[in-house]
């Protein structure tokens, strides 16, 4: 094929599949006063880093008046007369140079971590209030890449970008200035290219801005293509697929390849001709100067030093310009992070609760009553934030402590919401949900949190030891108490196997035990919690028969004298359970004892018929 | 198939290999890279002669500048146009712009076509290399090899080498033309330059390892969040967002010190580099003004050996940083080696030529045992007839998934080991490609690629039939999900998409193998994630689509395998009953005592 057909097939894949472009954001002085409450405190620190640097660069821009010096008073004069006290200021121009340069320097990487470090604790806080709805509206890598990488860039936005601009725009306006000074009728012809090589720049700097997002854009695609390659081989094997998923990683180093060389084209385009503006400006200066020196306007000296003024004076105004296309594209990391920041959490305790109960951070552990495990739903209607459709209309129900509820129901069919509404990760849209006979909105979130055991379908473990996770139930449990918590749901025997038994690391995320030890271990980690109420979502994954009857066991066990909500998938341990609620399309469509159900011939009954002949002798 | 490449690549050969298209472009970079920097040289030496021979009368200009001149009319004249000389200046300065724009061009060419040529083996290479290599190597750090080392592969080639060459060159030719001014400036000039490169060096190298440790603290960081973000129900749920939030921060300030420190050493490293440059233009620029004193020197030789100098300073110090960095070079292109070297399937366990046709499906005498010495299977024989279903039960680690795994020779059966054949074939002789094409299976935890949910079912297919696609959807039960998506068929899954449930992922799975339409099929646990309703209702519509077809069913649920020709129940690797159904519950043995629990 072609090379030039090629490059217009390639687009298709690589932009259909692009669905997180970036975007562009366009904020008021570059998004800096939604930064304010954050930089308060470095302000003082900014603004010396801002007069030093501009001191830093009126030295630099001095250096040529001393050549125009030793030329016009030692070279033109030819007398040696004041060299010593030349010299002697010159080294102390070069020492204080070299200290205000440390100095700035010095400052602008303080100022971009303190900034960045404040940043991405304000960011990591805020999300450990902020309410469910957020984290199921937005996915993990996002928010990560909020709190690792907005904030990296905008610490630099705020030290290093600023300091570019200061120190070269004043580099530019002290170079004109003491052009100015020294013949201003010569100046005129430099300064008059000064707006023509910024209108150039800018030019070439939106196109190379443009190209240079799709090359990042590639780049992500590219890695993912390997990622893809790797961690998917076993399944690229199996499905004999290698020749279409290597001809697409093709296309996308094709696509990498063209884009690359055409951003090299602008860019090289980009500082050849900012080099060739210089050159013009020395030659105008060589004519212009050279005319008037002749005349015996001006001296050599000052001719030379207009002449390297006039090679230096191009390039900072590139730099500025560059500087300024990046602020352009941080907007949109500063937009996305202020609005994680300003997101406000749906689920709050009240001020009144909070200085009761204190808050997430402070908590006041010792105004905190016993939570008996009495649990009520009085007249709740419900909707999830992101939807307009109630999935709960005045809806009752009583458990008094102690009671197990069965959740059944098809995959989807929103059976988390209750077991979100008594954990209070959501609350209700009308309605009250009772916590041992009071509103739960009259006790701070914390403290119901410290009072629920929690274990996910997917259990989620932390990388460390088994000992450090089994301790985020209950940073107090002696050895002791984990191993009678690990015998209770016999998972004793499996930590015993383990090479380092406690001190075992679990790899990240928990991913060197199986998903049934897993599970498990979660069901340790809250028993050890010692909840009066506790929360159990049903593994359906695979486990095999000997571990899931040692689960059901487990489940008995926990759920013994306790208040339990299970999102049941059992036949045993729904049977077993003290009310079973069927939802179905996000509803509760029947409520009851087991025995209730079945004599209602409904739903229910249906289920339990067909997981029942499921089986059976077919 | 390719058996002849079994030599190793070492360091040299690997670079060969890499650059053999793009090494042209290369040297036709450098050398149009030295043409502008010549031609950036002739600048200061017009101005030179210009100051001096135009507007004075030093008269110390070679013979060959003068003749010059006198081609452009003389100085009286020059004296009077002096716009020829700017023009001159403008000229020269337009032929070394376009010589630059090239030589970035040409080189961007040349490394654009390296990095390419990097990435393509390496992918292609990947993706043929055994399944024990995977499972030897951490994704993450091959996705590193991949990524950032090619990335610095690239560099040392197209910026490092080439820089190399540029500056050795520029202060070659810098050299040159001061010599020629005036041989003891020149010679103070070229003093500075090895004191600043071995500093710089020095340094770089000094700091390469604090700047390791803060990567590593980031990483630490990183996943502090991410661990956070992920377990975020459980974090609430236990309470612990003060403890969360003292570790984060902990590690937060921890990273900052670190790297303001590193700052620190920095900022002192630029400024005394700034000292040591701003004492050498100092120098240059007292003692040319004393020889142009004493009459060694001319006013335009004086500003020229001012301009040289200034040109050096930048390049040299770069240069400490370039040679540092080269170092980390070798290790990048070491790890690179380290994939392209690894035999890949069909060299280290040979490969058959063999078209596999048919169903019938014989082990004789298996026996496997993964690297570890843990034996998986022990002495089994089995013969499954084309168009018949056989269940495979048994506990995890019984083996069962290594049945699958074996037949397609995803590992491969070492000798002595027994025999596999499928359609007669023993399938050590048969080409892998073609008996994965023809063996199609649901792997116990299913794969999507990252593109929409119609590719990822179609994807062994060139072409779309949109009514196949619709008997898959519908057999594996997703039509329902999928209507629900706006998107719908279109809807984007995996890494940057929509991201489906443990369920929604199998049966996107089965779909994908009814599609195949294989004549053997083999489902490896797949429906685990799916409720008992859904599964009883997929496992009707692939008995309804799969006749005619060989099925091996393989799973923890009785229900799932109750309905086969023959069913086997694995125990410790071997086969420890077999028989149908009512064969096996009559035995009251292990079957029976599975089927127990699991009835509740």
């Amino acid at each position: 094929m072609p090379s030039c057909l090629k490059s217009t097939a390639f687009t298709g894949r690589y932009m259909r599949y692009n669905r997180d472009k970036e975007e562009t954001v366009s904020l008021p002085f570059f998004g800096v006063p939604k930064l304010i409450p954050y930089i308060r405190k470095y302000v003082p620190w900014i603004i010396t880093m801002v007069i030093l640097g501009m001191f830093a660069s009126l030295i630099d821009s001095a250096v040529p008046l001393m050549q125009r010096f030793a030329l016009d008073n030692f070279v033109g004069k030819k007398t040696l007369e004041g060299l010593k006290v030349f010299i002697i200021f010159y080294v102390l121009m070069i020492v204080v140079y070299m200290i205000v340069n440390f100095f700035t320097t010095y400052l602008c990487g303080k100022v971009e971590m303190s900034v960045d470090r404040d940043l991405r604790n304000a960011a990591f806080n805020h999300l450990q209030e902020l309410s469910f709805s957020y984290f199921n509206q937005n996915n993990v890598g996002y928010i990560h890449a909020r709190v690792m990488s907005d904030t990296g860039k905008i610490g630099v936005m705020m030290a290093w970008r600023l300091m570019d601009i200061v120190w070269h725009g004043s580099y530019v306006i002290f170079c004109l200035i003491m052009m100015f000074i020294l013949n201003w009728k010569l100046a005129l012809w430099v300064a008059v290219l000064v707006p023509l090589v910024t209108v150039l720049i800018s030019v070439f700097q939106k196109k190379l801005v443009k190209l240079n997002r799709q090359i990042r854009e590639l780049n992500s695609t590219i890695t993912s293509d390997f990622n893809e390659g790797i961690s998917g081989a076993k399944a690229i094997k199996t499905l004999a697929v290698e020749d279409r998923i290597y001809g697409d990683f093709r296309e996308d180093t094709e696509q990498m390849r063209s884009r690359s060389i055409k951003a090299t084209h602008y860019s090289s385009l980009f500082t050849s001709s900012v080099m060739m503006v210089s050159s013009i400006a020395l030659g105008l200066v060589l004519w212009r100067g050279g005319i008037i020196t002749l005349n015996g306007v001006i001296e050599i000296g000052t001719l030379s030093a207009f002449l390297t003024y006039s090679l230096h004076l191009m390039e900072p105004i590139q730099w500025i310009v560059m500087t300024i296309s990046e602020l352009i594209s941080v907007q949109v990391n500063v937009e996305r992070l202020t609005r994680l920041l300003e997101t406000k959490t749906e689920v709050a305790d009240t001020e009144e609760v909070i200085a009761k109960y204190g808050g997430t951070f402070d908590p006041k552990r010792e105004n905190w009553e016993e939570l008996e495990g009495d649990v009520e739903f009085e007249d709740v209607s419900f909707h999830y934030p992101d939807g307009e459709e109630y999935v709960l209309e005045h809806f009752n129900l009583k458990v008094p402590k102690g009671t197990n509820v069965a959740i059944v129901g098809e995959t989807g069919a929103g059976k988390s919401t209750l077991v979100n509404l008594v954990c209070r990760f959501f609350e209700p849209t009308e309605g009250r949900v009772l916590i041992d006979g009071r509103d739960a909105r009259e006790r701070s979130i914390l403290w119901l949190h410290s009072n629920i055991g929690y274990v996910l379908q997917t259990p989620h473990l932390f990388s460390g030891s088994i000992r450090e996770n089994l301790k985020y139930g209950n940073p107090e449990a002696t050895d002791e108490e984990i191993w009678d918590a690990l015998k209770k749901v016999c998972a004793d025997e499996i930590v015993k196997n383990m090479k380092q038994d406690l001190d075992t690391d679990v790899g990240e995320g928990g991913d060197s035990l199986s998903t049934g030890e897993k599970q498990l271990i979660s069901f340790a980690r809250a028993l050890l919690a010692d909840p009066a109420i506790l929360v159990l979502d049903e593994a359906t994954a695979s486990i095999d028969t000997v571990t899931e009857k040692r689960l059901q066991d487990a489940i008995k066990t926990v759920t013994k004298g306790r208040t339990s909500f299970m999102i049941a998938h059992r036949l045993s341990t729904i049977v077993d359970a003290d009310i079973i609620l069927l939802v179905s399309d996000g509803k509760i469509k029947e409520r009851g004892t087991h025995k209730e159900l079945l004599e209602k011939k409904g739903a229910y009954y249906e289920l339990y018929m067909s997981m029942k002949t499921g089986m059976e002798i077919g | 198939m390719n058996k002849e490449r079994k030599i190793k690549f070492n360091r040299v050969s690997m670079i060969a290999y890499f650059i053999k298209g793009s090494k042209r472009f290369f040297a036709l970079g450098v050398i149009l890279s030295l043409l502008a920097a010549f031609l950036d040289m002739i600048s200061p030496k017009l101005v030179q002669y210009t100051v001096d021979e135009v507007l004075k009368e030093e008269q110390a200009a070679p013979a060959y500048v003068m003749e010059g001149m006198e081609l452009l009319g003389g100085r009286l004249y020059l004296r009077e146009h002096l716009y020829l000389i700017a023009i001159l200046v403008i000229l020269t300065a337009l032929v070394a712009a376009v010589c630059r724009y090239l030589y970035r061009v040409v080189n961007s060419i040349g490394s654009e076509r390296l990095i390419k040529t990097i990435r393509d083996k390496l992918f292609v290479h990947i993706e043929h290399l055994p399944s024990s290599w995977y499972q030897q190597n951490h994704t993450g750090d091959i996705l590193q090899r991949c990524t950032s080392d090619v990335e610095t592969v690239k560099m040392f080639v197209s910026e490092q080498m080439t820089a190399l060459f540029r500056v050795g060159m520029l202060i070659a030719l810098a050299m040159y033309f001061m010599l020629g001014i005036n041989k003891k400036l020149a010679l103070i000039s070229a003093a500075f330059i090895p004191v600043v490169i071995l500093y710089s060096l020095f340094f770089h190298n000094r700091i390469s390892s604090s700047f390791k440790l803060a990567d590593e603290e980031e990483g630490r960081l990183s996943a502090i969040a991410q661990e956070n973000l992920t377990g975020v129900r459980v974090v609430r749920a236990f309470g612990r967002e003060s403890f969360e939030r003292e570790r984060f921060e902990k590690q937060n300030e921890g990273y900052t010190k670190m790297w303001i420190r590193l700052m620190a050493w920095l900022s002192a490293f630029w400024c005394s580099n700034d000292l040591i440059t701003g004492l050498q233009i100092m120098l240059i620029l007292v003692t040319g003004a004393v020889f142009c004193v004493r009459g060694e020197l001319t006013p335009g030789g004086y500003i020229a050996i001012v301009s040289y100098n200034g040109m050096l300073a930048w390049p040299v110090r770069e240069l400490g940083r370039v040679i540092s960095d080269m170092s980390k070079a070798g290790v990048a292109v070491d790890r690179i080696r380290y994939i392209c070297n690894s035999l890949t399937e069909d060299e280290a366990e040979g490969s058959g030529d063999k078209e596999i046709k048919g169903g019938d499906i014989v082990f004789e005498n298996v026996s496997f045992s993964y690297e570890d010495d843990r034996e998986v299977l022990k002495d089994i024989n089995l013969r499954i007839k084309e168009g018949s279903t056989l269940g495979i039960i048994g506990a995890t680690g019984s083996g069962k998934s290594t049945f699958a795994a074996l037949m397609n020779r995803i590992y491969e059966l070492p000798e002595n080991c027994g025999k596999i054949s499928v359609g007669g074939i023993d399938i050590k002789e048969a080409d892998r490609h073609s008996l994965r094409k023809h063996i199609s299976m649901v792997l116990q935890e299913p794969y999507l690629f990252s593109r929409t949910l119609k590719e990822n079912i179609a994807i062994t297919k060139a072409e779309v039939k949109e009514k196949e696609l619709e008997r898959a959807v519908s057999a594996a039960q997703l039509k329902s999900t999928i209507e629900k998506f706006t998107d719908g068929y279109e809807t984007f899954v995996g890494e940057r998409g929509v991201t489906l449930s443990g369920g929604q992922k199998q049966r996107t799975a089965i779909a994908q193998v009814i599609m195949n339409d294989a004549p053997v099929m083999i489902f490896d646990d797949s429906l685990s994630a799916v409720d008992m309703e859904t599964d009883a209702k997929i496992r009707k519509a692939i008995k309804e689509k799969t006749k005619g077809k060989t099925l091996i069913l393989i799973s923890h649920r009785i229900a799932t395998v109750q309905d086969a020709d023959e069913i086997i129940v694995m125990d410790k690797g071997r086969i420890a009953e077999r028989g149908t159904h009512a064969e096996l519950l009559e035995k009251h043995g292990i079957y029976r005592e599975i089927y127990e629990i699991q009835q509740g």
